[in-house]
């Protein structure tokens, strides 16, 4: 199952090192991973999306993230009330005469043209990444040339209708 | 008079470095002995300890693998952190078994690593090696000092670091430019700063309330006592709960001495080469109260077999080992001993288990630990107990890693805890000897035994220099079978005796290895001997080797091969 965690660290060097490797030696896949600097200097926001077997497995990676001593917080977010989005870059092929068409295929996606060369086109679009998945479904048939993603990045929305604790939160800091 | 004050001018203006603010650090965190090292990106520090040699003792191994365990038989021994430093590059390299050994067994090290210059890092500089990256999975945390003034707080954070909550070992790597940087100010008045680091200490009253509930309910329950108890210096706390309760107790390998052997409520080791009343009151217990033991495979067996019909209440400080292993119903993230004393107060009413406590004494009667003594040369587990015997069982005990620990484990009765150094977690061969130095240098009072094998022994044995330079009277017992014995043993009962590269055909005369480095060496390979002469050999004053032959068939029994449940062991009565 795919879980999205959200860890706040301490921005040290070696810090990424320590997270991606553990998850790595637990045998933790990771999906995305993206980081950038939060709201008080010095710390850094994570959002990993990860494949977990089980909540056991899912308990013990949340334990053990949060005994880093550069990790300050770590929550499973996924099932919270949350915005999450993933930003992508997509050049796809196209001449003069498809820019049009293919403008009437991003548009309801509200993703944008950033740059345009004679037979190129580049998208950007922000997003779920199952709506990204989707849009770039649809612009494959025109030859879809290089494509970067961000990976997710997500957190709590203001207002959390009550819900259940997941079994892991008892532990957690 | 003018030239003195002079004089006095001069040395107190005498330019300070990064490395004498190093030193001064280790001196304010308490810090009286350096396993060290030196080598090029170290000398800076090395100039500091030449001028610091009257307040702080450097003890020079002679391998950077044997110092490191040194420090850690030191850790075990007194609690407080192993100082070691090491240069850079394949210094730091030969560190890192011993940095896995301390991980792995929780034990407090402060490792300094020399590291190329800042401006060359990142270049393959010449002795240069990303340790960060290398110790990054090894250690409970790691610093690269990049400027001196963060120097004060890393020091004094690694310390905390090392020895609080569940202990273990950081690396702090230091530039050489930082360690040779001359001093114009120095602030050390700092505060650690660890937002992220809060060990809980306080058990959460409701789980204890959840646990002192359970215990006159259950009809078989069980206690099991790790090293954790010893941690937290809590074997007086836990000898105090188990006897209020009458409720028998197991310890793991590493928990050996938390609970006295010779208690009528001991049950002696649980796990692979445990006892068979250990290992049964594992599996059939309805309440297993775990303290401070992580469940690890050696003890557990096959994880479907272990304790089935049990509740289990897991006290241990690190969340993350709790429910890992084995399912638990009442999880209490504490330390050992401050919820062993909450459980005193709040615990009032004991079991009623009388039956349970006539079966598991039956057993013990029963299915006792067994071995057919052969006149004809020495069995080892007679040799254990003759060391036992002549050391009146108060010797500090440090074990290498084979057969000739199980037996160490299994027949010197440990009665009092921080007698016991062995390599558990990583079972590093080539432990025992260095840790039992480190142990001696600890406790300079104490008898001091290496029971090591004859294989292991050989992976660190140039630190006899080590003893004979200091006069340390460490004991030295090669359990000599000529084999890889724990290897032999594996490949005799698993692999059909197929006896593949687990002899050994050749060895040094260990006598006069021994005496090449100046220490007093001896061989029995008889049980008169060892009678006659064991006594006045331990009696020695000064460090002793005993090259003692024994019987290389010998196999450590009973066992739970591989796979196989607790209830399944091999082994448990003579055929
Ligand atoms: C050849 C060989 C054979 C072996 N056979 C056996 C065997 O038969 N039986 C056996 O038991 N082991 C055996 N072992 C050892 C085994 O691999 C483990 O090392 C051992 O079982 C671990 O014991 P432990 O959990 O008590 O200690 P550790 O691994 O040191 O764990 C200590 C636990 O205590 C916790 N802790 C630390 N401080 C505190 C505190 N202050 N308060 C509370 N909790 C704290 C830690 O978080 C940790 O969970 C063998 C090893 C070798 C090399
Ligand atoms: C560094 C290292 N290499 C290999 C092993 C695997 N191993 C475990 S026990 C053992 C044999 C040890 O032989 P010896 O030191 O003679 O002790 P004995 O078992 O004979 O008592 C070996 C090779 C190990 N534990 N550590």
């Amino acid at each position: 199952m795919k879980r999205i965690i959200s860890l706040t660290v301490q921005d040290r060097s070696g810090v990424l090192n320590r997270v991606t490797g553990l998850l790595q030696r637990r045998q933790f896949n990771i999906t995305s991973i993206s980081v950038g600097a939060a709201e008080t200097e010095g710390v850094s926001k994570m959002t990993l999306v990860v494949d977990v077997e089980d909540d056991q497995r899912l308990e013990q990676v949340t334990k053990q993230l949060n005994k880093q001593i550069d990790v300050l917080k770590v929550s499973d977010i996924t099932d919270k009330a949350i915005v999450a989005r993933e930003l992508a870059l997509i050049k796809v092929a196209s001449s003069p005469q498809l820019r049009s068409e293919i403008n009437g295929i991003i548009d309801p996606f509200r993703a944008l043209i950033i740059d345009v060369s004679k037979d190129s086109l580049a998208i950007q679009i922000t997003g779920r990444p199952d709506k990204i998945d989707a849009l770039i479904d649809l612009l494959r048939p025109y030859g879809i040339k290089e494509i970067a993603r961000t990976g997710l990045t997500a957190f709590l929305r203001g207002h959390q209708p009550q819900t259940t604790e997941l079994s892991a939160s008892f532990l957690l800091k | 008079m003018k030239v003195e004050a002079k004089l006095e001018f001069q040395t107190s203006t005498a330019p300070k470095t990064g490395a004498d603010l190093l030193i001064e650090l280790l001196l304010e965190e308490g810090v009286d002995t350096i396993f060290g090292y030196p080598g090029g990106a170290v000398l800076p520090i090395y100039d500091a300890i030449y001028r610091a040699k009257n307040s702080i003792k450097h003890v020079l191994f002679r391998h950077e693998q044997g110092m490191i365990h040194a420090a850690e038989g030191y850790a075990r021994i007194t609690g407080k952190p192993g100082v070691v430093i090491g240069t850079s590059g394949p210094g730091a390299t030969n560190l890192v078994t011993g940095i896995t050994d301390a991980m792995m067994d929780s034990l407090p090290l402060v490792v300094f690593t020399g590291q190329v210059a800042r401006t060359v890092i990142g270049t393959d500089a010449f002795q240069e090696a990303d340790i960060m990256a290398i110790t990054t999975p090894i250690t409970k945390h790691n610093y690269q000092v990049q400027s001196v003034a963060d120097l004060p707080r890393i020091v004094k954070e690694a310390f905390h670091i090392a020895t609080t909550g569940r202990p273990g070992p950081v690396v702090v790597d230091v530039p050489k430019d930082i360690s040779s940087e001359i001093l114009t100010e120095v602030v050390k008045d700092v505060n650690i700063h660890l937002p992220g680091y809060q060990p809980t200490y306080k058990p959460n009253p409701m789980q204890i309330k959840k646990l002192s509930e359970s215990i006159p309910k259950a009809k078989k329950p069980v206690i099991l006592a790790g090293a954790g108890v010893l941690h937290s210096h809590a074997s007086k706390e836990l000898t105090a709960f188990a006897e209020k309760h009458q409720i028998p107790v197991v310890t793991t390998l590493l928990g050996l001495g938390s609970f006295p052997a010779d208690s009528p409520l001991s049950l002696g080791m649980g796990g692979m080469h445990g006892t068979y009343a250990a290992n049964m009151a594992l599996y059939e217990c309805d309440l297993l109260i775990n303290f401070g033991a992580r469940f690890d495979d050696r003890l557990t067996g096959n994880l479907k077999h272990f304790a089935p019909f049990a509740k289990v209440a897991h006290i241990d400080i690190d969340p993350a080992e709790i429910g890992k292993n084995v399912p638990t119903q009442i999880p209490i993230v504490a330390d050992a001993k401050v919820a062993l004393m909450e459980l005193l107060k709040e615990a009032e009413k004991s079991p009623d288990c009388e039956k349970w406590r006539e079966k598991l004494n039956q057993y013990k009667n029963d299915y006792p630990l067994w071995y057919e003594l052969d006149p004809s040369g020495i069995s080892p587990q007679w040799l254990i107990q003759a060391i036992h015997k002549v050391t009146n069982g108060d010797a500090i005990v440090a074990t290498d890693v084979g057969q000739h620990q199980m037996w160490a484990a299994q027949y010197y009765t440990f009665n009092k805890p921080h007698r016991w150094i062995t390599s558990g977690g990583l079972g590093t061969m080539g432990f025992g000897f260095p840790a039992a130095i480190g142990a001696q240098m600890a406790s300079p009072e104490s008898t001091v035994v290496a029971i090591v094998g004859d294989a292991g022994f050989q992976m660190t044995l140039q630190e006899l220099s080590v003893i004979y330079e200091r006069n340390l009277p460490v004991k030295i017992i090669i359990v000599n079978n000529g084999a890889l014995g724990m290897v032999r043993q594996w490949q005799e009962l698993l692999y059909d005796n197929r006896i593949s590269e687990s002899l050994l055909h050749t060895q040094p005369d260990f006598v006069k290895l021994a005496e090449s480095y100046g220490i007093r060496g001896a061989k029995i390979d008889n049980q008169e001997e060892l009678i006659t002469s064991l006594p006045e050999l331990m009696a020695h004053d000064g460090p002793v080797l005993i090259d003692c032959r024994v019987l290389q068939q010998e196999k450590v029994f009973p066992m739970i091969a591989p796979g196989k449940g607790l209830h399944e062991m091999i082994g448990v009565k003579p055929q």
